[in-house]
């Protein structure tokens, strides 16, 4: 596994920033005094006049990002996710969400792999505020390949969109010549008929790893990736669910209004099926290298793993 | 317009926003009347703005940062002739595109949706900094209560705007004295609000904002600043038109009573009629 290549989303965010910069004029990026973690600074470096430095200010730059949308450019608004979906949580809902701008909001940073910063700076909560704002588009890419391809399609989706990037370096999973990215379409990485196993973000390969271990054991694991929380793709969780008959669901994100949710939502309409939600169960964060926090609170293969053991 | 026009106008909007809240049976007339000479000289004389066509690429933009004081908007907006008047009566009804604060997605003449105090001076800075980039001449307005300004958003806003060297933004404050909680010396006081403006960096003029030779005079040296955005600080009198509803803290988010409304309307007429005799 070490000759894969990792690459963090934030990573990512930037580099498709400066090539969505080259072709569309209307194209401006908003920071709040992160350009350099939110890797936003590429975009200053290539196009610094329309790149907006708001300073420590993310309610503000939210609603400047409104105003900038009403005048038909399409702004980029960028921070963390724990300041741009928390702290700036009721200007994203009324002056983005409630007049359904175009403005797009690049959070990085988001759940506990930022490491280090500890609790106060890991957002696990951001895609549950996100999802209830009503016509937002809620992103979660689980690499390099699909986060360059989400902010091209944000940028091609009109009205808001949420996408949430991560600090820690992410094995490329999607590196293939078939890989489509349509926002709302979930993608079946793995087939499988004994369980579903339904990951977004960063766990997505770790998801895929447990379910070569379940394999090994005689588990047959479909696993799929849901980039798109919103607008869920409830027609594949459906057909999945029933083909398994157990479904679980994995974020790096509360257990409590996230991915898991959103699945439970479906199903218990549609197709009530028992789903085990495997994510941050309640609980802050820590300070600690983001490898080893991941491990900890058992996102990674071996978590995964052993959490559905345990439930199997 | 000259200010006896104007000032006839002025009354009509107040005649539209009382019979507005009177008809939504709740609403915010207070700071609606204190504004209404601010509102009438902005669409009637100062703004780039068609009702023919509202969304005209180099109109100026008007933000209502104290978004509750949207019968004042709406009154101003009918008489301007961006909807009917008599629309006016399906303020806060169900079904009605007259919401309760700004609506941008259904209300013709409305730049941004607010109402939430302290984002639409964002919004206002957001489409002064587009203008910039573009090298659009529109200018960009925005109106604040001045309870308001205790929201930190609104700081925000300004430090960005001086920042940016926003001389495409004017940022109008009425500064009426009476928040919900009673007079904003007593709640939180904001003064000086002047120098708070002219340490963020603005060009600040204090006016009295019910006096529509002060206000074409404000906007008029707001024009000629370069390099910082203007701040008006139009000290007013909330409820400012009806007897009974001046200088009361009591009338910021109260509709009259049928009884009420019969005796405003009259202090209305007769204020029209004596205007009719000049």
């Amino acid at each position: 596994m070490s000759e894969v290549k990792k690459i963090a989303t934030r990573e990512s965010y930037g580099a498709a920033l400066v090539e969505l910069g080259k072709n569309h004029p209307d194209v401006v990026v908003l920071d709040a005094d992160l350009a350099a973690a939110t890797k936003t600074g590429m975009f200053k470096k290539a196009y610094p006049e329309r790149f907006i430095d708001c300073g420590i200010a993310e309610s503000n730059m939210i609603g400047v990002a409104a105003g900038l949308a009403t005048t038909g450019k399409v702004p980029f608004a960028s921070s963390f996710a724990m300041f741009a979906a928390g702290r700036a949580f009721e200007q994203v809902r009324n002056s983005v969400g409630y007049p359904h701008l175009n403005v797009k909001i690049g959070a990085t940073h988001a759940g506990i792999s930022v490491g280090e910063d500890g609790a106060t700076h890991q957002c696990n909560e951001d895609i549950a505020l996100m999802r209830t704002i009503p016509g937002m588009v809620v992103i979660n890419p689980s690499d390099d390949v699909e986060a360059k391809a989400a902010v091209a399609a944000a940028y091609e989706h009109e009205g808001p969109v949420y996408m949430r990037f991560g600090r820690l370096a992410v094995p490329v999973i999607n590196d293939n010549a078939d890989y489509k990215f349509e926002i709302g379409k979930g993608v079946v990485l793995r087939e499988g008929t004994d369980l579903a196993i339904i990951a977004t973000g960063l766990p997505v390969s770790g998801a895929l790893e447990a379910a070569e271990k379940l394999a090994a054991e005689g588990v047959s694991a479909k696993v799929i990736n849901i980039h798109t929380i919103k607008p869920i793709d409830a027609e594949l969780i459906v057909a999945a669910a029933k083909e398994c008959g157990k479904v679980v669901t994995v974020e790096e994100h509360s257990v409590i209004g996230g991915l898991g949710s959103a699945v439970c939502d479906v199903l218990a309409e549609e197709a009530p099926t028992k789903v085990k939600k495997i994510g941050v169960y309640d609980t802050f964060g820590e300070s600690g290298p983001a490898v080893e926090l991941i491990h900890k609170y058992q996102l990674d293969a071996e978590g995964i793993y052993t959490q559905i053991k345990k439930w199997l | 317009m000259n200010t006896l026009q104007l000032q006839k106008t002025a009354n009509e909007i107040r005649k539209g926003i009382v019979t507005a809240v009177h008809s939504a049976k709740s609403g915010h007339p207070g700071g609606s009347l204190s504004a209404a000479d601010l509102y009438t000289y902005l669409f009637f004389e100062e703004m780039n703005v068609d009702p023919k066509d509202p969304k005209k690429a180099d109109r100026d933009r008007f933000v209502l940062s104290k978004g509750h004081t949207a019968p004042g908007y709406y009154a101003t907006l009918a008489n301007r002739g961006f909807f009917p008047v008599e629309d006016l009566t399906t303020l806060r009804h169900v079904g009605s595109y007259l919401q309760g604060h700004p609506d941008m997605k259904h209300i013709p003449g409305v730049d941004m949706s607010s109402g939430s105090l302290g984002q639409g001076i964002s919004a206002a800075v957001g489409m002064a900094i587009s203008a910039k980039m573009s090298g659009d001449s529109y200018r960009v307005y925005t109106l604040l209560g001045d309870g308001e300004i205790q929201e930190g958003q609104v700081w925000e806003a300004s430090m960005l705007a001086a920042h940016k060297k926003l001389d495409n933004l004017v940022v109008i404050v009425d500064n009426n004295n009476l928040q919900i909680d009673g007079a904003i010396t007593e709640v939180n006081s904001p003064y000086p609000i002047d120098q708070k403006f002219e340490s963020f960096n603005f060009h600040v003029i204090n006016i009295d904002g019910n006096d529509f030779e002060q206000i074409a005079a404000a906007f008029a040296e707001a024009k000629t600043v370069k390099g910082q955005p203007t701040a008006i600080v139009a000290k007013t009198i909330k409820g400012k038109g009806v007897s009974f509803m001046e200088n009361q803290a009591s009338w910021h988010g109260t509709a009259p009573n049928d009884e009420q409304y019969a005796v405003a309307m009259a202090d209305l007429e007769k204020e029209g009629a004596a205007l009719c005799q000049k």
